[in-house]
């Protein structure tokens, strides 16, 4: 039988994986894919916390986060489709020009 | 048993998240990302959360994926732009904040999760049959939690606008 801390510390390593990725790679759309790993190891987190406390309030607030990310997603793809329009790159470092 | 599907589960979605973060395709990217929520579906079904679990499924590896796949075969950049050398004198300071931070991190951990304790789940029919009752949750989002659910719409209406406008070819 897994405990709560199994589940934390996974948790904690796809947060860590999420993390490096934005950090580390140089594509908007992996870092975009990188940010749903990060919000999925919070909801993980969420979910065994409601379930040791014997609460529904973790897997509601985790339909909260996958509603947030579906907003997320759908503006920061259309985002990357505008950018990508304007400079054929996907590549953050082209995007620069808000950069003082 | 279920410490064995745990760490089944676990493995592949770590597996999956590093090949997300690793694969020079964003295609491949995608497709590995939708074998990691698959695996935390698995996850969320071992702790009781069925309805959680479809939910990851049918809104994660449906909508949010297709339309990262939407996105990824209109753009049609199969390969990551060539990567720029990273001047040295911006890898060095980068690599030590990143050091250091990963040590702040991993002690903040560590002392987290030793004051934690070994914390078992409660096993009782009654605390797991309350927690996986799909008539718990909704009562509760229509109860307590109703101005976050219609704040929510709102977020999504804004966000469909928003995403309709900024992706608008401009005439």
């Amino acid at each position: 039988m897994p405990t709560l801390n199994h589940f934390l510390i996974l948790s904690g390593v796809l947060f860590s994986i999420g993390t490096a990725g934005v950090f580390l790679r140089r594509n908007l759309i992996t870092i975009l894919l990188s940010i749903e790993i990060m919000l999925n190891a919070v909801n993980i987190t969420f979910v065994s916390v409601g379930r040791f406390k014997g609460t529904v309030d973790g897997q509601i607030i985790t339909f909260f986060v996958m509603t947030v990310a579906a907003a997320e997603a759908a503006v920061g793809l259309a985002l990357v489709i505008a950018l990508f329009r304007h400079r054929e790159t996907l590549s953050p470092d082209a995007f620069t020009s808000l950069k003082w | 048993m279920e410490l064995f599907a745990f760490y089944v589960f676990a493995g592949i979605a770590v597996l999956a998240s590093l090949g997300v973060v690793s694969s020079k395709v964003p295609m491949h990217s995608v497709m590995l990302l939708i074998v990691s929520f698959g695996a935390l579906a698995g996850l969320y079904v071992l702790l009781d959360a069925p309805f959680t679990a479809v939910t990851q499924i049918i809104v994660y590896a449906g909508a949010i994926m297709v339309l990262f796949l939407f996105v990824v075969m209109l753009l049609n950049q199969h390969k990551e732009d060539d990567p720029e050398v990273v001047p040295a004198s911006v890898l060095k300071p980068g690599l030590r904040a990143g050091v250091l931070l990963s040590i702040m991190l991993a002690i903040e951990v560590a002392w987290g999760l030793s004051q934690l304790g070994v914390r078992p789940f409660s096993t009782e029919p009654g605390a797991v049959s309350s927690i996986s009752s799909v008539a718990r949750i909704g009562t509760a989002l229509f109860t307590t939690h109703t101005f976050a659910f219609e704040v929510t719409s709102v977020l999504i209406l804004v966000s469909m606008v928003g995403a309709v406008v900024i992706a608008r070819r401009e005439p």
